[in-house]
């Protein structure tokens, strides 16, 4: 978006200006299927007007983290990568967090979580940024690794006892004022901040730069590597947090609690507008993305779909916007 | 190694590449060798039963492997194989639970079919869609992971005796599983005719360079299509695979997709496409079960042995990617 073209506009037919617009505000669109999914919702289960704010807090409380991995894959992707990592850190990060909890106290608790869910990213990042080896194969080992690591880590701490800290708690499934879900205090400006980097900052711009053209990037003097390494640190960092706001959601840590995030993850990505080959995208429309995978799961459950069709639902739906989104901007 | 590559007549300017790329493979199977010797070292009494087992958990692993190489030599990636393995799977086994033993044949011929069928619908959703073909087939994942439990809600159906021995006992001698031969012979009947036909020229083309190839003529639609319905086939013998060595049907995908991918990254197949053929990830599918194997041997947890498979994988691929580097300076 930050590389478009400016001043061609007034040339341009209706149909390529509604194009322009939807390809470089995606948000707009899918705000609009959001609306629409919300809307389906509630003719199907009126009982949510009742309780809106009750069932709002719910879609929010679960969305957040999905939100928060899916900007690990937001960011890696315009960069032309992906991290299949991020549901291992994150489950490492929440597990870690709770069994350290108990012997170190809360904040040292969850310090050596992150720092670990930063060397993985770190370990990451060697790999794509100075050897070169396909992200999609670094990351996808990287969790393999970890996750044995972490296995026998809670072998090793069985007996220690775990309880996700109480102000984690309180951060992902508490309200303030019995109507704010405090997870936004964490989220919103975590949100602002990935926006910040990707469209003020320097770094921002060459993560798109690399993405969309890696020799072009280079000669123009971006160091590569250097920007990967931090890239996919920041990622780690990120599914770290998320896993340990899931964690607080779900008031429980278990080794496998983020497995089931890693694919919407990648699609609350996609839906929203970031190209999994890089170069464009943006983290506003992944937010929009992942609530509107989390309405559409709550409005399969409320339909008493079955499991099986709910998930080929959810799979065509994916597919559906993707392919509609191809179509609306695509220049040919 | 690059200095006959620069010593090659300038009329072949692909041998030092193809050289390179067999020495990949080569050292492939001289690692599968010392692994096999490795194994025989530290379990002594390891034996042809032992290698018969082998051979059967490796063998959906292995056209799992198949089935996403040749897809990713035409440049694609089928994140939905698992899927579609756990699919054609539970149709066979929910199928001969009815047909009998002579019915079985016909179950056979339709879910190769069906395998054919379904992977040429992700080639086309992938082509008209428009859409990168690792998104359109995460999504299909969903849809034919669905489909399957739509099948057969629980574990269940069987598969008849004739179709269970092709993967069971050995062939001639003790020493050759039948599910090895098994396996070769499928291979082989698909893959050979493939690689000499013109189709199987298109895949390199169209994975290797999509612009040159469309220039040269190259149907990349068709091509692409081919390539995914000749992964399905693949995915379906995958899935018949399972029935094979289980008996049941599983309607929940197993660890075939991701799995594919790293024995075939590990096979010397380039996630960018256009380069790699089926030798080396067949031996790749069946070093990383060796070391598997060897870890448990050697009495370390499984736990453990993910780690240090993980660890493997990330090695090969960093010093493939270190050789990559050098040969592009050289």
């Amino acid at each position: 978006m930050s590389a478009a073209p400016a001043g061609t506009t007034e040339q341009l037919p209706a149909s390529a200006r509604v194009r322009r617009l939807f390809r470089e505000q995606p948000v707009v669109p899918l705000l609009g299927l959001l609306a629409i999914l919300v809307a389906i919702l509630l003719t199907v289960q009126p009982g949510i007007l009742n309780r809106p704010l009750g069932w709002a807090n719910g879609i929010v409380y679960f969305a957040v983290p999905l939100a928060i991995l899916a900007a690990c894959q937001t960011l890696t992707m315009l960069t032309g990568g992906i991290d299949l990592s991020v549901a291992t850190i994150a489950s490492m990060t929440a597990y870690v967090m709770a069994t350290q909890a108990p012997s170190q106290g809360d904040p040292a608790a969850i310090l050596i979580a992150l720092a670990l869910a930063a060397g993985v990213g770190l370990i990451n990042g060697i790999g794509i940024g100075i050897f070169r080896v396909q992200p999609l194969i670094m990351t996808l080992a990287t969790g393999l690794v970890a996750l044995g690591g972490a296995n026998v880590y809670q072998k090793l701490v069985l007996t220690a006892g775990s309880r996700v800290p109480e102000p984690v708690a309180v951060l992902g499934s508490g309200t303030t004022f019995g109507v704010i879900p405090n997870t936004l205090f964490l989220f919103i400006p975590l949100a602002l901040a990935i926006m910040i980097l990707l469209k003020r900052t320097g770094y921002g711009r060459m993560l798109y730069a690399v993405g969309d053209n890696p020799v072009a990037a280079r000669l123009a003097g971006v160091r590569i590597p250097q920007v990967l390494i931090l890239l996919y640190v920041l990622s780690g960092l990120l599914a770290g947090i998320g896993g340990i706001v899931l964690a607080g959601a779900a008031k429980t840590a278990t080794l496998n609690a983020a497995d089931a995030y890693l694919l919407p993850s990648v699609a609350a990505a996609v839906i929203g507008g970031t190209s999994i080959f890089g170069g464009r995208g943006g983290y506003a429309g992944t937010i929009v993305g992942a609530l509107i995978l989390r309405v559409l799961l709550g409005l399969l459950g409320a339909m008493n779909t079955p499991e099986p069709i709910r998930q080929i639902v959810y799979g065509a739906i994916i597919l559906g916007v993707a392919a509609a989104y191809a179509r609306v901007t695509d220049d040919g | 190694m690059s200095a006959p590559a620069v010593a090659a007549p300038a009329a072949r300017p692909g041998i030092g590449r193809t050289i390179a790329r067999n020495q990949w493979v080569v050292g492939l199977y001289l690692l599968l060798a010392a692994l096999l010797a490795f194994t025989f070292l530290i379990k002594p009494g390891y034996g042809p039963a032992d290698i018969e087992s082998l051979a059967i958990s490796v063998l959906p692993i292995v056209f799992a492997a198949a089935a996403q190489a040749v897809i990713v030599i035409a440049g694609g990636i089928d994140l939905s194989i698992g899927s579609l393995m756990a699919l054609t799977n539970v149709v066979a086994a929910a199928l001969m639970a009815q047909s009998g033993e002579v019915g079985a044949v016909g179950v056979v011929l339709l879910v190769l079919i069906l395998g054919t069928l379904l992977g040429a619908v992700n080639g086309i959703l992938v082509v008209v869609s428009r859409v990168p073909d690792i998104v359109v087939t995460l999504a299909m994942s969903f849809v034919w992971a669905g489909a399957a439990l739509l099948v057969l809600g629980s574990p269940g159906g069987s598969a008849a005796a004739w179709f269970m021995a092709l993967a069971d006992g050995t062939f001639l001698i003790e020493w050759l599983p039948r599910a090895f031969v098994t396996m070769v012979v499928v291979l082989a009947v698909i893959w050979i005719p493939l690689r000499r036909s013109r189709l199987g020229l298109s895949l390199y083309a169209v994975g290797s360079d999509r612009v040159a190839a469309l220039r040269s003529g190259v149907p990349i639609g068709r091509t692409k299509i081919a390539a995914y319905a000749i992964g399905g086939l693949l995915a379906g013998i995958g899935g018949l695979s399972l029935s094979m060595s289980t008996g049941i049907g599983l309607p929940v995908p197993g660890p075939y997709t991701l799995g594919g991918v790293a024995a075939i990254v590990l096979g010397g197949v380039s996630l960018a496409g256009g380069r790699g053929g089926l030798m080396g990830p067949v031996a790749a599918a069946f070093i990383l079960a060796l070391i598997r194997l060897d870890l448990v041997f050697l009495g370390v947890t499984s736990d453990y042995s993910q780690v240090i498979q993980g660890v493997v994988l990330v090695l090969v691929v960093m010093i493939g990617g270190l050789v990559e580097l050098r040969r592009r300076r050289a």
